[in-house]
């Protein structure tokens, strides 16, 4: 069984479509990295998913409908949307008490074991901890929850570059096992890309690219062309161009690599250039119509 | 809106083989309330601190306590006197705890989005209609229940500390114990709470949640001023006041329907009938529409987004 199936999901704000028949399929135990411009249906991809938002079309997350069933999905599902959302308020053990009263999957014991780790008093409330302290206590009750699945919406918006690094090493050594499934989405690409084992490209509510790190890395290939190659590069159709340091920068899709060699140094693209290749070019083609 | 047919889902059989222990929903409840009273505790607080201030003062008034004894004693018609500072106890906890309830029920529902942790409570497995649930037990039970917990312990603190500066200045307490019928007047504010501040009040209750889990800011004015201008403008398009003449039946209409007709209000124990206060169509038209806020206020839960 996927864990998370969709079939022609659809949205709409107004006039505006946030998601356009919205097609995608997630097996379990995957790392799935959701990259797209601001505005191209991420968020709200998300909360259809975790039941947060009604939609039109056919969506499945663990073999349930997450709208009709949201409070069933969240004993196998958590998420983390953002920084700001735990309650300001609340007492770091009153949190803890109440998750173990109401979460059938929650250990509390686990999760103190996470906060032991940290500077996070158990008799502080959330609103005296720091942004990144908030986020490294939402990490913590998440991991200590046994879900299947865990969503991740910009987990890491605005925090320091210490904290990301040890929320990544933290969620890849201390929660994921390799049956659960990870869907993150954010905007610093470059610091997750080690992690996925999957990628997608969301614009304008629809999936523009679909797959697995491997794959990427089979498909696409990046070459610094020296300018007197540069002609006979690009009769291989390059699907990107770019200039770097006075040289050129070719990306490929589908092209083997000994046709290649030739030209340069050829590599891995970064998944950013490729979204800009990918995402960008989209964007253009839609600006020039 | 989803076409599909709701398969067996196999999650919970994966739910079997993890072992995760089910959660009854009562405990859920339970825990769900705890967090209400955390995040408000204002709930306890307040009626409590009304019974502190009112025990200050009462304190300070025992000075002339032995005065107004020799007097009741002269004069048994002033014995009625020495029991007004327990009515007074009683008032002053239930209108703190009434201003509590009200701005409970406006920010129950709002509070979450405006601090957009309504976003962690729905990623924890309890459905909005448990929430809603747990939130409207706030003001239908606990509040009464705390405020008339306080009512009794404060009127109970009083009589001690009577009886202790009777005792001291040679005058015996007993008529304090015998001759106030505190116990009577504590029965009678039990049924008085019961059938007016909750069942007969549900609807207000009911709508003040609504407008909470509806409204994006400014909850107070959403739950006054629609009511206020369907009113006015009844009075002016059709010169007549029919809505005002309801509205003002939904906060009076209880106590018209606690007390038979042709009774003194003041007459004790001619309250006591429950079966004409139940009996009022009024009472169950309130319930119809406390339930209809009930249920849209959960839906209105689930639909929101945060601010």
């Amino acid at each position: 069984m996927a864990c998370i199936e969709a079939r022609g999901v659809r949205k709409a704000y107004g006039a505006t479509m946030a998601l356009d028949g919205l097609d995608l399929r997630v097996e379990e135990g995957r790392i799935l990295g959701l990259i797209g411009p601001n505005g191209a249906g991420k968020t709200t991809a998300l909360n259809a998913i975790l039941g947060l938002t009604p939609y039109q079309g056919e969506l499945r997350v663990l073999g349930r409908n997450p709208w009709n069933e949201r409070d069933l999905l969240m004993r196998d599902v958590s998420f983390i949307a953002d920084v700001a959302v735990l309650p300001r308020w609340i007492c770091v053990s009153e949190l803890l008490q109440y998750l173990t009263g109401i979460h059938p999957r929650f250990d509390r014991v686990k999760a103190e074991g996470f906060l032991a780790k940290t500077n996070i008093k158990l008799d502080g409330r959330v609103k005296t901890l720091s942004k990144g302290m908030v986020t490294q206590l939402h990490l913590a009750l998440v991991m200590a929850i046994d879900a299947r699945l865990l969503v991740l919406d910009e987990p890491t918006l605005g925090l320091d570059i210490l904290f990301r690094k040890q929320f990544y090493d933290s969620l890849l050594n201390d929660y994921f096992d390799g049956s659960r499934t990870i869907v993150v989405t954010t905007h610093q690409v470059e610091e997750i890309q080690d992690v996925l084992t999957d990628l997608m490209f969301i614009d304008r509510g629809r999936i523009v690219l679909s797959c697995t790190m491997e794959e990427l890395e089979r498909r696409y290939a990046e070459v610094m062309v020296r300018t007197e190659r540069l002609a006979d590069a690009r009769t291989l159709k390059p699907i990107h161009e770019r200039q770097m340091f006075g040289q050129s920068i070719l990306l490929f899709d589908g092209v083997p690599r000994e046709q290649l060699t030739g030209f340069g140094e050829v590599r891995r693209p970064s998944v950013a250039d490729l979204f800009v290749a990918v995402v960008g070019k989209q964007n253009g083609a839609g600006g020039a119509r | 809106m989803n076409s599909e047919a709701n398969a067996v889902p196999q999650s919970l059989a994966e739910g079997a083989r993890r072992g995760a222990r089910t959660i009854p929903w009562m405990e859920s409840f339970y825990w769900c309330v705890r967090r209400e009273l955390w995040e408000h505790r204002a709930v306890y607080i307040g009626p409590v601190a009304a019974a502190g201030v009112f025990l200050f003062g009462f304190l300070i008034s025992l000075l002339h306590l032995p005065r107004h004894m020799r007097e009741a004693i002269a004069d048994p018609s002033k014995m009625n006197h020495l029991g007004q500072s327990y009515e007074f106890a009683a008032g002053a906890i239930m209108i703190v705890a009434m201003i509590v309830q009200i701005f409970y029920c406006l920010d129950a529902l709002q509070g979450e989005r405006k601090d957009r942790s309504i976003l962690f409570w729905k990623s924890l497995p309890v459905s909005d209609l448990t929430t809603v649930l747990s939130k409207a037990s706030i003001p239908f039970v606990i509040l009464p229940a705390l405020a008339y917990g306080t009512v009794i312990v404060a009127g109970f603190v009083m009589l001690v500390l009577s009886s202790i500066v009777l005792a001291l200045s040679g005058l015996s307490p007993a008529p304090l114990w015998t001759q106030l019928s505190l116990m009577q007047s504590a029965l009678l504010l039990l049924y008085h709470m019961v059938t007016v501040h909750v069942l007969w009040y549900a609807p207000i209750i009911c709508w003040l949640l609504l407008i909470s889990a509806w409204a994006r800011r400014a909850a107070l004015l959403w739950a006054v001023l629609p009511p206020f201008c369907v009113g006015m403008l009844e009075k002016l398009v059709f010169n007549t006041a029919h809505f005002a003449m309801w509205v003002q039946y939904r906060f009076n209409g209880g106590m018209e329907a606690e007390t038979p007709p042709g009774t003194m209000p003041m007459n004790p124990m001619t309250h006591l009938t429950p079966g004409h206060f139940l009996a009022t169509p009024g009472l169950w038209f309130g319930w119809l529409v406390a339930a209809i806020c009930l249920v849209l206020a959960v839906r209105v839960r689930r639909n929101r987004e945060a601010n």
